[in-house]
């Protein structure tokens, strides 16, 4: 296991008001991620356990990628993750903040 | 809201319901649209961060809610528990967190006496990482299941997820008030590979798929009386079977023990020499057993009424 964090600053707070979403499963090139409103509106925030050790410089990328992205200030993600491609991170990353975003029932 | 908006909501999961595969949703997915709309409130959720004390010992990845999901909700209008497994996470296994979360559960059942419990099954049974822990969670669970029934709460089982239903899984199952299953749901306690490890190929070909479901299958569980009610593979269905057992399922006292006690001696007496499911179902009645196993659901469903109409006397 491999654990690594990620820490950005960002122009926009992400929609929406709720405070916690999760999506996905932990399982064989899946990961969870869930998604708490819990910082201030110019942060954002990764912790990242992963089963796939070796591979920070690539997660560095999707994860500036999604930040640009998305901008998803306020928002902190932890991730657990049995070894996903880049492109399933990317998708989960994308869902959880969709869902965060959504209007509270 | 107003009532025409909240029709039209209504109106729209169920659709959504109708589309959805139980076997294919995840455990979230299957709790939040098995119960009425917005129903759902979650105990211990995922980001009050219960994970499993065992698994980084083994270096292997956690999840925030240990693959089990509990809480309370509606069901058409009416209170009930859920609890739900997620069969892709280490198999749907029981560990000492994943246990403890539906043992909080039952307790919580049994004090409040007459509000139903659905477990939405989806496991291989004891998470072996976690060994001992996770067989005491079984054995604390099927005690407090026990609790929880004697209280006067009905305990539902719904199965038809991926992992199906095995080991510890098996044996909480069998102490449940009724249970609802899929074609794809399969109840055992040990699986296909673990019989044909300890009794050999002989005995039981775990990669004979065929043999697999005609053995542990939803059908075969119906057909022989293992579980009251078959559904076809969506959300609906559950939803709808498990509307239905909340009514119909047995209270729990020495009448339906002894009921039990004797559909158990007759089934023995009846099948007891059948080598093969086929065969039982040939001695139920069924014209062409071998027919049974590609059978569509709505056919089997009406073949099922016709040669043994669910019980709720004995359990």
């Amino acid at each position: 296991m491999e654990a690594l964090h990620f820490h950005h600053k960002v122009n926009q707070r992400a929609a929406g008001t709720k405070v916690m979403a999760i999506v996905g499963v932990v399982a064989s090139g899946n990961l969870e991620v869930l998604v708490e409103r819990i910082l201030p509106e110019s942060d954002c925030e990764l912790d990242i356990k992963t089963a796939a050790v070796g591979f920070g410089a690539v997660w560095e990328q999707v994860v500036a990628d999604f930040v640009e992205l998305r901008s998803p200030g306020g928002l902190k993600l932890s991730v657990n993750d049995g070894g996903a491609r880049p492109d399933t991170v990317a998708l989960r990353l994308a869902q959880a903040v969709r869902l965060i975003e959504e209007l509270d029932p | 809201m107003s009532a025409a908006p909240i029709a039209k909501r209504d109106a729209e999961a169920e659709a959504q319901r109708k589309a959805a595969s139980w076997y294919e949703a995840s455990a979230r997915e299957r709790v939040r649209l098995f119960l009425d709309v917005h129903s759902f409130q979650e105990f211990i959720g995922p980001e009050q961060r219960e994970i499993s004390p065992h698994l980084h010992i083994f270096n292997l990845p956690e999840q925030f809610d240990d693959g089990m999901i509990a809480g309370r909700g509606l069901l058409e209008g009416q209170r009930v528990f859920v609890a739900a497994q997620e069969g892709r996470f280490m198999g749907g296994a029981f560990g000492e967190v994943h246990g403890a979360k539906l043992t909080g559960l039952l307790r919580a059942v049994r004090d409040a006496k007459s509000i139903p419990l659905v477990i939405l099954f989806d496991t291989g049974g004891v998470r072996l990482q976690e060994a001992n822990a996770g067989e005491l969670a079984i054995a604390e669970i099927m005690r407090a299941l026990i609790e929880a029934r004697t209280a006067g709460a009905k305990v539902l089982g719904l199965i038809g997820g991926r992992a199906g239903c095995y080991g510890g899984g098996g044996l909480i199952a069998g102490c449940c008030s009724a249970l609802a299953v899929s074609e794809q749901g399969r109840i055992s306690v040990s699986g296909p590979e673990v019989i044909e490890t300890n009794r050999g190929v002989e005995e039981f070909d775990s990669k004979d798929r065929a043999l697999v479901w005609r053995t542990m299958g939803g059908k075969h569980r119906r057909l022989i009386g293992g579980a009251e009610i078959f559904v076809d593979d969506t959300i609906e269905s559950f939803r709808v079977a498990a509307i239905q057992l909340c009514r119909c399922a047995s209270a729990f006292d020495t009448a339906v023990l002894q009921s039990e006690q004797m559909r158990l001696k007759q089934r023995l007496r009846q099948f007891g020499f059948c080598p093969d499911a086929v065969d039982i179902w040939r001695s139920q009645g069924i014209e062409n057993p071998d027919a049974v196993p590609d059978m569509a659901a709505d056919d089997f469903i009406a073949l099922a009424n016709r040669i043994r109409e669910p019980r709720y006397d004995a359990r």
